[in-house]
């Protein structure tokens, strides 16, 4: 591609080769294949004695929902746990990704993560790839220094706020916090006032369904309460059952015989070598 | 220099599915009720289901600004009928003047995907399936909208609907009961509100036989 007398050693950041090659294919018609977004609405807020998080539970493949229950809730220390809206797979591979990293540090310097080391280490990820992981966070955790609650943007700018919702049923969470949230709340209503949050989401975004997800952190002690509420049953299943045929249906049967294989004996010449 | 891409679309997709299945003295027609744009919703009690005729009624999904322009045309036309010929218009009447009314605007078609069920001359069940710009065909089930590739392979494994190339030429129309067959709808509609955001809110039933019209509701996911 580029004509350098020298073979450039590869400088860190995105490797855009191949954007000319995909331009090509989609002028051609091949068009990249599509991502798994989980759609998603998650939130955090920061009440009195440290951070809640809260997250649905679907996962969808454009207009088809391809998981009824997913995770969105990611692990990242004992102390810190992070939601992650967009694309699946960048979620998952980045908050992995810091997650060990985290655990390296905490092995180096024999203390507990601080929520900021978290955040450094995401954004400068993020940024490094200039949007194109497409991973929206909400951060929060418990440390040494107090409750943080943070949002990531895919770009890698980040915010801290005392409450924060992310995803496409963002706008229907913040409602439910811009109306109702207030400084000092207690665990049971910070609960509440997430689920409520979760299912404003749920109901009104079609990005999002299913469960509701909560994480309360404190400090010294973390509870993963998942599917904490169920809100959507299935509404109707038949009494009678379906039966479905135990193999494929024999339509036509045609028997075509071989012909019978000719031998052909050489006396030729063995091969030179 | 590249084509000029238009910076707007008249067309919008409202979402939703129809089914419409076909019994020897009875058709079942259903919807659901939700209407959406994008990831919103903008009602949860939208109804796409319309009479036509006495006994033909079209459920329609897509763009619902132009199924309800398509629902007026047609109304006004059987009204022209009714005065014209001193009675209602059967079932393949209606089919075939939807047919026409679709393909008139082929290079500006109505974004309509319709499934017009009913019963024919000899109280049969009657189903037609279309598709934006009026083909269409008649079958003893089909399934349209956002919701009817997963309606479908499902409808076609119970109800196995034999291929109408077939001679002699068989009955399209299932054997199942009428309560067996509502049965199904509700079962079907369940199960693409799992999958499909698109679908969901409340299911519309619409029940023709002999002794008249019959509606029946049930409630779906609201997620």
């Amino acid at each position: 591609m580029s004509k350098s007398a020298v073979d450039v050693p590869p400088m860190g950041g995105f490797n855009f080769d191949l954007c000319r090659r995909n331009d090509m294919l989609a002028k051609k018609g091949v068009n990249p294949p599509s991502f798994r977004k989980t759609g998603t609405t998650i939130v955090g807020i920061v009440f009195q004695d440290g951070i809640i998080l809260g997250a649905d539970t679907r996962a969808t493949e454009g207009p088809i929902v391809c998981d009824k229950n997913c995770e969105k809730i990611h692990y990242m220390a004992p102390n810190i746990y992070c939601c992650g809206a967009g694309t699946a797979a960048d979620t998952e591979a980045v908050t992995d990704m810091v997650s060990s990293q985290l655990q390296l540090h905490r092995y180096h310097t024999g203390r507990e993560s601080r929520v900021i080391t978290a955040l450094t280490l995401l954004k400068k990820h993020l940024f490094n790839y200039q949007g194109y992981v497409s991973a929206a966070l909400v951060l929060g955790g418990v440390d040494c220094t107090g409750p943080h609650l943070h949002t990531i943007y895919p770009h890698g700018s980040t915010d801290t706020l005392p409450f924060a919702t992310m995803g496409s049923g963002s706008l229907a969470a913040m409602a439910i916090f811009e109306s109702k949230y207030r400084e000092g709340l207690n665990r049971d209503e910070g609960i509440k006032l997430v689920c409520e949050a979760i299912c404003s989401g749920v109901f009104n975004d079609l990005g999002s369904g299913s469960n509701v997800d909560v994480c309360v952190i404190t400090k010294g002690h973390k509870e993963y309460l998942r599917n904490h509420m169920l809100p959507n049953p299935r509404t109707y299943i038949s009494s009678r059952g379906y039966t479905f045929p135990k193999k494929t249906e024999v339509l036509i049967t045609k028997i075509t015989p071989l012909k019978d294989k000719e031998v052909v004996i050489e006396g030729g010449d063995a091969m030179e070598e | 220099m590249t084509k000029q891409q238009a910076n707007w679309s008249p067309y919008d997709n409202n979402g939703g599915s129809c089914v419409a299945i076909a019994g020897a003295d009875y058709c079942v027609i259903a919807a659901d009720t939700r209407m959406s744009t994008g990831y919103s919703i903008l009602t949860r009690e939208y109804s796409k289901i319309c009479k036509l005729a006495e006994k033909s009624v079209m459920a329609s999904s897509g763009f619902q600004a132009d199924v309800k322009a398509l629902q007026k045309h047609l109304a006004a036309r059987h009204l022209i009928y009714q005065h014209q010929h001193n009675k209602h218009m059967s079932c393949p009447a209606m089919a075939q003047l939807l047919s026409n009314t679709l393909y008139y605007k082929r290079f500006f078609p109505y974004y309509a995907f319709n499934v017009l069920g009913g019963l024919d001359s000899e109280g049969k069940g009657c189903v037609y399936t279309y598709d934006a710009v009026g083909s269409y065909e008649r079958v003893g089930y089909s399934a349209q909208g956002s919701g009817s590739t997963l309606i479908m392979p499902f409808l076609d494994n119970q109800l196995k609907s034999p291929s109408p190339l077939l001679l002699p030429a068989q009955d399209a129309v299932t054997p199942l009961s009428e309560l067996e067959a509502v049965d199904l709808i509700k079962t079907v509609f369940a199960s693409a509100t799992e999958r499909d955001i698109y679908t969901g809110d409340k299911l519309e039933i619409v029940v023709l036989n002999a002794d008249g019209i019959r509606r029946e509701y049930m409630e779906l996911r609201k997620d």
